[in-house]
């Protein structure tokens, strides 16, 4: 108790510092999660649209597919791009590895099959609702598709956030992508690896505060937005 | 009142929907004549809903044919709407739901905002134009379904149960938009196991029972001299299949 009580209190030090260092290391984990999101979204909500209202051979195992992919361990991705990204890797040509850059697509890679996942099973209910109006108003498939995308958007919030929370929670993709390079690619998570095996606990401690804080933060204001719109639109 | 291009008359040739093993609609040959306002009446599970769905095309029967007998047949899909028992509205305003409908009709943009602001107004829904429609009541709902199907400008309007989940405050309001959508022109063909409503609204009942159509006839003939014993059984509320 007394190292969280001290790691507490650190965190608000840290905070109320503005130490420069520390505004770089969260600002840095921030665009690289919200870059990593965004990028997933625009392609993954697409795909879960797609797979909810498609009728394709092979729908059923490329749902159980993607389910599965939700829990795909973020080491094994770290190493994946990583050798697609190294040097003899077929992607080394573009030098981006150990570089923000190269951490945005890991955690994108990581993140996708869980927002095209959720979307797809919250578009998928939706569907069920909505298939015989939409068809009898004369909607095929691709702008049904479209229609429930933008007609499930609150629920799919929740399926971005889902996202969000593991790209800026996970620590083993951006480590070995990024390698956790002072000033370069440092970020909150890695830092916390890294003073923990130092020693330096109550620092630690303090960057997860400041990290589960931001993320609290964020989803409470996604939630807030979520339900002042659910009560105007229903 | 019809135009030269009619797609109507609406033949069912020998028309059977099976699901699970069980004939829901059981050889149905009928036609459908234009004018008139058709009414489908049978007890629940009679198959009025599947029977409406295969006219519509949302169901394909499993055997026989649904054919348009009428000369302009290119664009069936549509000359004909369709009104569910229970209205799916769009997140987005009462207005901008019709709207969205002319959209997918490919209507000019122009057209739309006159065609949906004069279909919601027909309804009386136009206080509520920018109000978002999910959050309207169950029957200003399903007065909203009626003016976007209209708002269509269809030519055969299908409408499947709906007043079953409205009180009688509402539902008078739906018999009343019906009554002018039909004075429009429009063909209504609608099912109901509300007998005072096929009084009020059928100029020709269709007696379903057990996926079979039992009894084909003038509304006034149906009520007073049905020609079969489960018509007058079902009439006399005196439900022998229950």
């Amino acid at each position: 108790m007394n190292s969280l009580h001290e790691a507490f209190g650190q965190a608000a030090a840290l905070v109320a510092s503005g130490d420069a260092t520390l505004i770089e290391i969260v600002l840095l984990s921030l665009r690289v999660s919200l870059t990593a999101v965004l990028v997933a979204a625009l392609i993954g909500l697409p795909i879960g649209a797609a797979i909810a209202v498609g009728r394709f051979p092979g729908r059923r195992t490329l749902i159980v597919v993607l389910n599965a992919l939700m829990g795909l361990p973020p080491v094994v991705v770290g190493l994946l791009v990583y050798l697609l990204l190294s040097r003899a890797g077929p992607l080394g040509a573009l030098g981006i590895l150990f570089t923000p850059t190269a951490m945005v697509i890991a955690q994108t890679v990581l993140i996708l099959p869980i927002i095209a996942a959720l979307s797809r099973q919250a578009i998928e209910d939706a569907w069920s609702e909505y298939q015989e109006q939409l068809r009898s108003l004369g909607a095929g498939r691709l702008s049904a598709a479209f229609t429930l995308l933008w007609d499930t958007r609150f629920s799919l919030l929740t399926a971005v956030l889902a996202g969000f929370g593991r790209a800026a929670a996970e620590v083993g993709a951006v480590m070995i992508v990024g390698g956790n390079i002072d000033g370069v690619t440092r970020v909150m998570t890695t830092a916390i690896a890294l003073e923990t095996s130092k020693g330096d606990l109550p620092l630690a401690l303090g960057l997860g505060v400041i990290l589960i804080s931001l993320v609290l933060i964020l989803n409470a204001a996604a939630y807030l937005t979520k339900e002042a719109a659910q009560r105007r639109y229903g | 009142m019809r135009a030269p291009s009619s797609i109507l008359p609406l033949v069912l040739e020998s028309v059977s929907f099976v699901a699970g093993g069980r004939a829901i609609v059981d050889a149905i040959s009928c036609e459908i004549g234009a004018g008139s306002r058709t009414v489908i009446v049978g007890p629940n599970g009679a198959g009025k809903s599947v029977l409406m769905r295969l006219c519509h095309g949302l169901l394909r029967p499993t055997s026989g044919r649904v054919v348009w007998r009428g000369v302009g047949t290119a664009a069936i899909g549509r000359r004909q709407a369709m009104v569910f028992q229970r209205p799916v509205m769009l997140r987005r305003s009462a207005i901008a739901n019709l709207e969205y409908a002319l959209a997918l009709q490919d209507v000019a943009r122009a057209d739309r905002t006159r065609l949906a602001r004069e279909a919601i107004e027909r309804v009386g829904l136009g206080h509520l134009a920018g109000r978002s429609a999910r959050v309207l009541s169950g029957g200003e709902q399903q007065r909203l379904a009626i003016a976007r199907a209209w708002a269509l400008r269809p030519e055969v309007l299908f409408l499947d149960e709906p007043t079953a989940s409205l009180d009688p405050t509402a539902t008078r309001e739906i018999e009343t938009a019906i009554a002018a959508i039909h004075a429009c022109g429009t063909k209504i063909v609608m099912t109901t196991h509300n007998l005072g409503q096929a009084r009020r609204l059928a100029d020709e009942i269709f007696f379903l029972n057990q996926g079979r159509l039992a009894e084909h006839a003038p509304a006034e003939r149906f009520f007073t001299a049905p020609a079969t014993a489960e018509a007058a059984a079902f009439i006399k509320g005196e439900l022998p299949w229950t």
